[in-house]
């Protein structure tokens, strides 16, 4: 019978100067790989698409801005989610937590915007976004600790719940059946210096330090680390696994409760069952990437934004079809997420008589 | 190793065979290689000559804001015209910006400031939820014109930098409609069935004016030349969705239908009538290449013609009308050829002949004389014009004998349930 003439091992943690090494090996093998396919598929010069993508992302003050924006409510919803992560809860409902935020937003805006003085309606528009996260997150986690349902299914299936409530409201509140509810930027967050994403990124950055330090420092954050590593154990030393669950999900869905605020208030100031566009999956692997450290998270969302960015200008600027633009991209991940396996893992050919290499 | 770049290998090859296809787009009077058929005619309307009467500055770009990209075949006749105008005005790739996958949002109007931002003169977008963040956009900056396809409020707005468009549609679905009556007709003759059983099938998308506005001039078209038809209309509940157009249409089939035709973007209900060999009438551009033994004629907007307007007037100065409809005469409401092996004979007569009488303003297409609503002929109906949350009926749309369509807004405001056809469920 024939043997596999390699075998896996864990390596040794790598000095940091020789990990951003190999981080770098693989970004420039995707470019090269990537280069090479837009070659055969486009005949396009591939530095034109690479200066193309950096025009995407930084070419004028708006599109800097705009970059920003997406990167501070990408990060948000990851932020959001890496608690319950780190706990080993899979929460893959952070689509349907921001989304029903957003409504409850748009609700207080729509509804109590003329009634109530400005500064009121932002506490309330808060109050109401945090709440309808906290419920749309807590509900699988109460499931999950009293009758250890399976909180991927049950997380996913909120989502399509909330979307069908967004559509069903969205019929309520637009009477002319157009489904396109008119934005109010009258009811919105503040403006800060003339910035209007200027709000939004501060205060992402204020959670950023936040969540690290809730993880790293706090006992809640030891809890969690416990939790996620062994139930046992957890149990073992007097931690209450249920109240910890619940607890992590409440922080997990106010946080995405922040992030629909934030995207409805402050950027679009309106809803539609795309208003978070995917994002609630997509930071699954920009927490994922940084391995849930919220630091780390600043850069893999900016990495994953600035490609999204770069990809729908280069189908722009060359009239390619955006499958292209989403091959480019999906080489890259594929180069960044698989350098990972190879930091962490090393492979050793088996030493066997045969003549194999 | 010998693995590893075997499989490399194999992926190489993947990527050469992608490469190679792709590229197989042909102009559709094909005969699909085989000798027995006779393809597709000419189009019964004669093509009209884009009228260029300006010379573009150099430094002149417009931006284009497209919902989906070439996959949707109505993305797909937008980016057609875009070809089609630029060549016809030789501008160069970075004097037309456009831009793809733009949802109906926030980011419609993010994408319009940097169409601005980039130097657009004239920004333009082709789905109709873009309309308010179009509006949004063209506040901010009153110095560029911003232009949209189906919109519904630039005449009430009062922004004079944002407009809307449309095609006088109903026109071309009516001429389609003809040859679907005709095809009914050879089909009784040849006793496939009944005069009484002649009933079509469609598929709408929703069951907003637009779309009964479409349906309406079609069975219209089709009564005209086949008095006893009838037509049931199955509608999906959105614009793209090949399954459930599919399945409306396989459902209608079983229900009855002798011939579909449908108003939503993918193959779905072509698809299902070639697989179910029923006559089908198409709708934004030939299907001929997929289903060419059911295929029998297309209708489409072209909007070329609406595009060297708004150039045009951009560049010489002057305004854009608020409400623009083009219609036959325009070149903005064409057809497609028509497959000589499924149509019926003298199809390609009849419709030029109709198409004179369009012309020269001899033939309305709503004429009261050729509908009734509750077994009643209408003298007098209040559409919602202007819109507003209530749908309040505001403007009196019937005179002189026929209703005015596309006259007082671009967009279709016709949604009258006339005798004869049948909805089978509504969507919104």
């Amino acid at each position: 019978m024939k043997k596999m003439n390699f075998h896996i091992v864990k390596r040794e943690p790598m000095v940091w100067y020789k990990a951003v090494l190999v981080r770098a090996i693989a970004i420039i093998a995707s470019l090269l790989v990537s280069a090479v396919v837009i070659m055969m598929l486009t005949s396009k010069n591939p530095i034109q698409i690479y200066s193309s993508m950096i025009s995407g992302a930084f070419g004028s003050s708006l599109r800097i801005w705009s970059l920003f924006q997406n990167v501070a409510i990408l990060l948000c919803i990851a932020l959001a989610l890496t608690p319950a992560f780190k706990m080993k809860f899979w929460n893959c409902g952070g689509e349907g937590q921001v989304l029903v935020s957003g409504l409850a937003t748009t609700a207080v805006m729509m509804f109590l915007g003329d009634a109530l003085p400005y500064p009121v309606l932002i506490i309330v528009m808060l109050a109401a976004s945090v709440l309808a996260g906290i419920i749309w997150a807590v509900i699988p986690a109460i499931f999950k600790a009293k009758w250890n349902t399976n909180e991927t299914l049950f997380t996913l299936m909120m989502n399509y719940v909330a979307i069908q409530l967004v559509a069903f409201f969205l019929k309520y509140f637009v009477k002319s059946g157009s489904g396109i509810l008119t934005p109010m930027p009258e009811h919105g967050l503040p403006v800060l210096f003339g910035q209007s994403y200027l709000l939004n990124i501060i205060i992402v950055a204020v959670f950023t330090v936040l969540v690290y330090v809730y993880l790293k420092k706090t006992k809640h954050g030891y809890e969690i680390s416990v939790v996620g590593e062994s139930e046992n154990t957890a149990k073992y030393i007097g931690i209450n696994v249920p109240k910890v669950v619940i607890r992590t999900l409440v922080v997990s869905g106010a946080l995405c409760g922040i992030a629909g605020l934030l995207l409805v208030g402050g950027t679009n100031h309106t809803i539609s069952t795309t208003t978070v566009d995917g994002r609630g999956f997509t930071a699954i692997m920009v927490s994922w990437l940084a391995k849930f450290n919220p630091i780390y998270m600043v850069m893999t969302s900016f990495l994953i934004v600035f490609l999204q960015k770069g990809a729908g200008q280069v189908s722009t600027d060359f009239r390619l079809p955006s499958a292209i633009s989403d091959i480019v991209t999906g080489i890259i991940l594929f180069f960044i997420i698989g350098c990972e396996f190879f930091l962490q893992y090393k492979i050793l050919s088996t030493k066997n008589r045969k003549e194999n290499d | 190793m010998k693995k590893i770049l075997a499989i490399m290998l194999a992926a190489l090859m993947l990527f050469a065979f992608a490469a190679c296809g792709g590229n197989n787009a042909t102009d559709g009077n094909a005969t699909n290689g085989n000798a027995d058929l006779k393809g597709m005619s000419e189009s019964p309307i004669s093509e009209v000559a884009l009228n260029v009467d300006y010379e573009v500055p150099e430094d002149f770009k417009i931006g284009f804001i497209c919902l989906h990209d070439e996959n949707s075949t109505y993305d797909l006749n937008f980016l057609r015209a875009v070809d089609k105008i630029q060549e016809k005005l030789g501008l160069k790739e970075d004097q037309v910006i456009v831009k793809v996958n733009v949802p109906e949002g926030n980011e419609c109007y993010v994408a319009a400031k940097d169409l601005v931002t980039e130097g657009c003169k004239v920004v333009f977008a082709n789905s109709f939820g873009h309309e308010d963040f179009m509006i949004q956009a063209a506040k901010e900056f009153p110095e560029v014109e911003f232009c949209h396809a189906t919109g519904t409020k630039a005449h009430t707005e009062g922004l004079k930098n944002y407009h809307n468009a449309f095609a006088s549609i109903y026109e071309g679905r009516f001429l389609a409609g003809v040859a679907a009556g005709l095809k009914l007709n050879e089909m009784i003759e040849a006793g496939k069935f009944t005069a009484e059983e002649a009933k079509m099938g469609y598929v709408g998308a929703y069951t907003y004016a637009e779309v009964i506005s479409g349906y309406t001039s079609f069975y219209l078209g089709a009564k005209s030349v086949c008095p006893s038809v009838t037509m049931d209309v199955q509608f999906t509940g959105s614009w793209y969705d090949a399954t459930e157009e599919k399945n409306a249409a396989e459902a209608l089939i079983a229900g009855g239908c002798k011939l579909i035709s449908q108003h939503a973007d993918s193959m779905g209900a072509p698809g299902a009538c070639e697989a179910k060999g029923i006559p089908n009438v198409s709708y934004n551009g030939s299907t001929y290449e997929s289903c060419y033994e059911t295929f029998i004629i297309s209708s489409a907007i072209n909007w070329a013609p609406y595009y060297n307007y708004i150039i045009g007037q951009t560049v010489k100065g002057e305004e854009i009308a608020a409400d623009w409809c083009g219609g036959i005469a325009e070149g903005s409401v064409v057809l497609t050829g028509i497959n000589q092996d499924v149509a019926a004979e003298g199809t390609f007569e009849k419709i030029q002949a109709l198409v004179e009488d369009i012309k020269a303003g001899k033939l309305n297409i709503f004429d009261t004389a050729n509908f009734t609503v509750g077994g009643e002929t209408l003298n007098s109906y209040k559409a919602d014009v202007d819109t507003d949350a209530a749908y309040t009926a505001d403007t009196e749309v019937i005179a002189d004998g026929y209703f005015h369509e596309s006259e007082f807004r671009s967009a279709p405001c016709f949604d009258l349930r006339i005798d004869g056809i049948n909805l089978l469920n509504e969507k919104f």
